[in-house]
């Protein structure tokens, strides 16, 4: 496969899946600033959530103030910047564009059409009272896009590079997401605790799946627990950086058995790692090393397959 | 001044055409709001596929669609065979000559075509002299206009032998057609087209350097702005290939390969759809960034073969054009079966003496022009145009060809205000290689304003289907 086809295709993956992720982010923080509580409080919970994003100086840039009102709409629809919900499924679709003979012509259209909706809905999508209806939508055309693909695709290297570009940004997300919810978190009552993790289950589509898991209330370790290191749950860290490493199998070349390796560390430290390494007081520091590692191999994988290089053959 | 109008439908005396007949009595039985619907649907169904072309001279990755109307031409399978043979032996010779001018320039030394109208035309190309392609094709797609005057005779218009486009939207309206009115196709024997990719990939695979048993071909497409990249990523699907941008072919030792996540793999076929001009910053333009630095050597190494062929444009120029019937005699030995559109050489002072009074009632086109560009079109132009043209044309004849206003056969066609006869051409492609292959069919251009001649999609131009009756 080309390079520059596979890099396409790397971050159509990443920017679908980022898209979601977004939309997921979007919702916990929406959700807890309908919960009663001060507008400090309110704006605190933005500017964690920006700031763990990775938007906040983009944010700060275009609007300066964090406010009750402009973070929402600006992860959802900023213009000009593959940051936002809008620029991710923009990024996407002209990645798809430039690949549009390698993808399937199912999940060209599906994007096509995700993408043309987007920029043709009106302003009722646009406005706060939409949000809630704007992120279920988001979130339901990346699952059929995900659907399309995997009923379509050839199981060949591109494959393999849409599923590793996907496993990539879902266990960043993953990871940011709870970092968000880590930062604003501040003890509190167990009521509000539970209202506090249970939106973060329930945007992680995890809420059902931690009753039936664990049978119990709704506590931050098990939370952790249930979003880090169980491998049955779909967007744990475990889970998505066991599919970025078997991805990485899959395209193996002479250059990137050190990638590999360093990807096969994460995915034991995370298949090994302890109920004590996701406890409140180091899952912090899990977190932050999780993320610095993800990086390191998202540069690798850039440099072993897709930046091309002139090798003898 | 009035011509004999040909409409493709209806005769003069308003009769229905034979072939048409069986269309027209459903066409009568659809209820107007059913039709439009259908309309409604195809357009949306357009916009969903991203069928779209970019424009030229518009915001960069201005995406617009291509108007398709659901009338379709419609041929009998007896005027297709005429065509077809004509086309097969306008092609064969057109191959043969670029074989002699880059060869041994027997036509030239013959004296049958000046040899100053060759060799100071900016589209020979002096590094393609002495070359021996495989099969010796070196138009391996072509994509000959063909258009009906008023007297109903078929002419050839144009010879496009270097990036000829359009048979994707012969393939989609196609597609569209089948989808939108499943039951026509019941009552039509309509000769299929769809299996023109597997033809266009076993005639690049069949024109391998040294007669490769399995040879890795690729497109070659300037990228995702260019405003055919939609049949680009079109074809390189439909045929497997890799949809590749110079950026992704590097050449070694003479050598072209393409950058791939397991290392360099060797290139053997490149159906290229980027201009001469630009494939080879070392060979050609040099700030062109399209293209691929030593493809030039590698392909005077004999090592990849590039369809179509380098320096085409020799074949297809439009000063060049009046001398194809020459062509099909000299090399051929036979009568030309299809009719050139009669041509002045404003480059001979007789000839330019002969146009220079008649600009008001002739088409003037700028011999290297393409896509509708630079053109005049004397009967639709005012006389500031055509002074204007005029002086161009003092400055430089040999620049400019004239033919007299021809006027297209016409085909019913749904506009705003109904079902209207609209001017059409006609595209078929045919496919040169160990052999020569012509899919029934081709691409119906039609143009949309009232009295417009100019069909191209650049102008505003639409498509229909068109279909070849096999019986």
């Amino acid at each position: 496969m080309l390079s520059r086809t596979a890099d396409h295709i790397y971050w159509l993956g990443r920017y679908i899946e980022r898209a979601e992720t977004l939309a997921r982010a979007l919702d916990v923080q929406y959700q807890l600033s309908l919960l009663p509580q001060t507008p400090d409080s309110i704006r605190a919970g933005w500017l964690d959530t920006l700031d763990e994003l990775g938007l906040l100086p983009e944010y700060r840039k275009r609007h300066g103030e964090v406010t009750i009102d402009l973070p929402p709409l600006f992860i959802a629809h900023a213009t000009d910047t593959s940051m936002s919900i809008r620029g991710c499924l923009q990024a996407a679709r002209e990645n798809a564009r430039a690949v549009r003979g390698v993808i399937t012509s199912e999940m060209w259209e599906t994007l096509n059409a995700t993408w043309i909706e987007l920029r043709d809905s009106g302003s009722t999508h646009r406005s706060a009272a939409g949000m809630q209806h704007f992120i279920d939508w988001v979130k339901h055309r990346s699952q059929l896009l995900r659907g399309v693909w995997q009923g379509t695709m050839l199981r060949d290297e591109g494959y393999a590079f849409l599923r590793m570009g996907t496993a990539l940004e879902r266990a960043d997300g993953t990871a940011r997401i709870l970092g968000a919810r880590l930062a604003t978190s501040s003890g509190g009552t167990a009521i509000g605790g539970f209202y506090q993790w249970g939106v973060l289950l329930r945007a992680m589509s995890a809420f059902e799946n931690y009753r039936k898991l664990y049978r119990d209330l709704v506590l931050p370790d098990r939370v952790a627990e249930l979003l880090v290191l169980c491998e049955d749950e779909p967007r744990s860290l475990r889970r998505a950086v066991h599919d970025l490493y078997t991805g990485l199998g899959v395209v193996a070349n002479q250059r990137s058995r050190e990638t590999e390796r360093r990807a096969g560390a994460l995915d034991a430290t995370l298949q090994f790692g302890s109920t004590e390494s996701v406890s409140l007081e180091r899952l912090r520091a899990l977190l932050d090393d999780c993320v610095e590692r993800l990086k390191d191999i998202d540069r690798r994988i850039a440099r072993d397959f897709l930046v091309a290089i002139e090798y003898a053959a | 001044m009035s011509f004999p109008k040909f409409d493709e439908m209806r005769a003069a005396d308003g009769s229905v055409r034979e072939h048409y007949a069986a269309f027209q009595a459903w066409l009568a039985q659809q209820p107007a709001e059913h039709l439009a619907e259908k309309r409604r649907e195809a357009d949306l169904l357009f916009h969903r596929l991203g069928i779209t072309f970019a424009v030229y001279g518009e915001e960069q990755g201005t995406e617009r669609l291509i108007p398709f109307d659901i009338v379709p031409r419609i041929l009998p399978a007896a005027e297709w065979r005429e065509l077809e043979t004509g086309l097969r032996q306008r092609v064969r010779a057109l191959n043969a000559f670029l074989g002699d001018v880059y060869g041994e320039q027997a036509i030239l030394k013959a004296g049958r075509i000046p040899s100053e109208a060759i060799l100071t035309n900016a589209q020979y190309r002096p590094e393609m002299q002495g070359i021996r392609l495989p099969t010796d094709t070196y138009a391996h797609v072509a994509g000959v206009d063909i258009v009906r005057d008023g007297n109903g005779v078929l002419h050839v218009l144009e010879d496009n032998l270097r990036v000829p486009s359009g048979v994707s939207y012969m393939l989609e309206d196609r597609r569209m057609m089948m989808r939108l009115f499943p039951e026509l196709f019941s009552k039509h024997a309509v000769a299929p087209v769809e299996h023109y990719p597997e033809l266009l990939s076993a005639n690049l695979r069949s024109v391998a350097p040294g007669g490769l048993e399995d040879p890795t071909v690729v497109l070659l497409t300037p990228g995702r702005y260019n405003s055919a990249y939609f049949e680009h990523a079109f074809l390189a699907q439909q045929m497997g290939v890799e949809l590749v941008e110079g950026q992704d072919l590097f050449v070694r030792d003479d050598v072209v390969y393409m950058r791939t996540t397991r290392g360099p793999q060797r290139v053997d076929v490149i159906y290229r759809r980027i201009d001469d001009d630009y494939l080879d910053p070392l060979a050609f333009r040099p700030d062109s960034t399209l293209g691929v630095a030593g493809l030039m050597t590698a392909y005077r190494a004999g090592t990849v073969t590039i369809a179509n062929a380098v320096g085409t444009g020799i074949a297809d120029d439009k000063s060049i054009y009046p001398y194809v019937p020459d062509m099909i005699e000299f090399y051929l030995g036979e009568k030309p079966l299809l009719a050139n559109v009669p041509t002045w050489t404003l480059r001979d002072p007789e000839q330019l003496a002969e146009v220079l009074p008649r600009l008001h009632e002739l088409v003037v086109k700028e011999v290297h022009g393409a896509g509708g560009y630079g053109m005049l079109i004397g009967p639709a132009s005012t006389k500031a145009q055509i002074e204007d043209f005029r002086k161009k044309i003092l400055a430089h004849p040999e620049r400019y060809i004239a033919q007299p206003t021809l006027a297209l056969s016409t085909c019913p066609t749904f506009v705003e205000q109904g079902l209207a006869p609209r001017h059409i051409d006609l595209r078929p492609f045919v496919l040169s290689g160990r052999d020569i292959q012509v899919v029934p069919g081709g691409l119906t251009r039609v143009a949309l304003p009232e009295g417009s001649l100019v069909v191209n999609s650049s102008q505003g131009g639409g498509t229909k289907d068109t279909w070849v009756l096999e019986a």
